[in-house]
């Protein structure tokens, strides 16, 4: 079969719709178009049957109970709800928040803004490898805290956190653990029970499912856990989250979920192959690339490498026929190189190098082989023009050189 | 981001790549930028002493694209000209032929700055029977 270019390889920013997904979706949008809060005749029922399995679906995806999840525009919206709505429900209890340096900015936006509001944030650091350190969680603890957040796997490092054992800190110490699961949920295992998970944000764009549509999971026993609604209106998702249901994407997030649970155990293997195949592809025809984030505590399918003496957007527009991201400056308006590369101790230059290829269920070997070809290419490409691989070559520290900074 | 026809052409392929031996009394290299800002450009002019216009020029360039393209840009320009005239190049000239846009200008800037600080290391080398440059960096 021909290669389709370009190849999409983004999959940690989205990812396209499953075709079952979209089949299940469908007569949502036509005959079955009512609204899942008319009790008073068939159209609602139906619609309301739709939204109770979806919910049943993306609750067996995390081991809670289907009464547990709150359906959400999206995963900046869960966040928000669970940071701000349990700061705001256990104000007078404390004051007090602990999160981590590589959220995702859907989590330190709000911690952010509470911090403004007078709340206090401790913002954990991490290592190399992109891991908190537990005795450092476990000595933030103050008598204020009411909230840990600390995401499950990174966005940009992949980066899987351990999630149970911050999970039974937190149970000892009787805080409630908020995690953001976008990356990791239906990617890797995740039990609400078995990790000690108090509240959890999804998003169905991540794994296979539409846009704008996500969910929060919201403990209902051991503890029982209260948020401060964001919208008032007219009391759904049990007053927290008012607001008609998005009884279409809701259907599609649930089939997603459904699909993959099923799927994981066969697919994740096969994605950690793939992730293997272009890692040492690459890595075996170049020198000088460094794997960023954790080597096996990581997200099966993200691979983020640091190709030196060459700058990250200089790099993508050598391979426009792959879809990638970088942590290079030049692909955002800030000019600042990726927050979270420099949280895991890369100098500047590291992080501008950087490129994030995220494998995904309908990646292909091919496809694989083909952007190590392409990437080996164009990197040889940059590396004949760069100032900086000839001077190394030359034996010039580029650490001791005097920069005429711009 | 779109990159213009004329970005993608010079980024594909790059003009006067290579580097000339900087110890060289008749090349004058400039090397500007620093690898944690994701740019670094290094601009090298060969000078016809007799006629004191610039026979030869080369770059190498850690950057994006548009300071790829800035740099290539500023080789072909600076062919067959005098210094003065060389120094005459401005930032908003390379913008305008290669229309980049305003969050791509800081790549103009370094390649204008990498073309004084080539002349005025030039001029240096020559010592005080050449009108000294004026040349900014930073």
């Amino acid at each position: 079969m021909a290669l389709r270019l370009p190849v999409y390889m983004d999959n940690n920013s989205t990812s396209p719709c499953d075709p079952r997904v979209v089949d299940a979706m469908l007569p949502y949008f036509t005959e079955k178009f009512g609204n899942a809060a008319s009790r008073n005749h068939a159209f609602g029922w139906q619609a309301e049957e739709a939204v109770e399995n979806a919910r049943e679906q993306v609750a067996e995806l995390i081991g809670a109970s289907p009464k547990e999840i709150i359906f959400t525009s999206g995963a900046t919206e869960s966040n928000n709800l669970a940071i701000k709505g349990v700061a705001s429900m256990y104000r007078k209890k404390g004051n007090h928040i602990i999160t981590c340096v590589t959220e995702h900015k859907a989590v330190i936006d709000p911690c952010m803004r509470l911090e403004r509001d007078g709340w206090k944030v401790t913002w954990l650091p991490v290592d190399p490898l992109g891991r908190i350190d537990l005795q450092q969680l476990r000595d933030a603890f103050t008598d204020q805290t009411i909230l840990v957040s600390i995401m499950a796997a990174n966005n940009e490092v992949g980066t899987v956190q351990p999630i149970a054992e911050i999970g039974a800190i937190c149970k000892e110490k009787g805080v409630l653990f908020h995690t953001d699961a976008v990356q990791a949920a239906g990617k890797i295992p995740l039990d609400v029970q078995k990790m000690g998970i108090d509240l959890l944000s999804i998003s169905a764009h991540k794994m296979y499912g539409p846009k704008g549509v996500g969910a929060l999971y919201v403990r209902r026993k051991d503890p029982r856990v209260r948020l401060d609604a964001a919208m008032d209106g007219g009391g759904h998702e049990r007053g927290m989250r008012s607001g008609t249901l998005a009884v279409t994407g809701i259907v599609g997030l649930g089939a997603a979920a459904e699909i993959a649970r099923k799927e994981m155990p066969t697919e994740s293997v096969r994605l950690k192959a793939m992730r293997e195949r272009l890692r040492v592809g690459i890595s075996s025809q170049l020198d000088y690339v460094e794997v960023n984030g954790h080597p096996t505590e990581r997200l099966p399918g993200n691979l983020n490498l640091s190709f030196g003496f060459v700058e990250g957007e200089g790099l993508m527009m050598g391979i426009k026929d792959i879809a990638v991201s970088s942590g290079s400056a030049c692909t955002s308006a800030s000019l600042e190189p990726s927050y979270v590369l420099k949280a895991l101790g890369a100098d500047d230059e590291r992080a501008h190098s950087s490129i994030r290829f995220g494998i995904g269920r309908f990646n292909t070997d091919e496809e694989i082989d083909f952007v190590i070809q392409d990437v080996v290419r164009a990197v040889n490409h940059l590396r004949d023009m760069s100032p900086l691989y000839e001077m190394h070559k030359a034996g010039i520290d580029l650490k001791t050189v005097q920069w005429a900074a711009h | 981001m779109a990159y213009s026809t004329k970005v993608l052409d010079h980024y594909n392929n790059p003009r006067n790549v290579g580097s000339f031996d900087r110890e060289d009394p008749v090349i004058g290299t400039g090397v500007v930028g620093a690898p944690e800002c994701g740019d670094v450009m290094k601009l090298q002019i060969k000078v016809n002493k007799s006629t004191g216009l610039i026979e030869e020029a080369r770059f190498k360039t850690f950057g994006c694209g548009s300071a790829i393209a800035s740099s290539s840009l500023a080789t072909e320009w600076l062919k067959g000209k005098s210094l003065n005239e060389a120094l005459e190049i401005r930032n908003t000239s390379i913008v305008e032929e290669l229309a980049l846009p305003p969050v791509k200008v800081h790549c103009s800037v370094l390649a204008e700055d990498a073309i004084k600080a080539a002349v005025r290391d030039y001029q240096q080398k020559q010592g005080s029977d050449e009108p000294a440059a004026v040349a900014v960096i930073g």
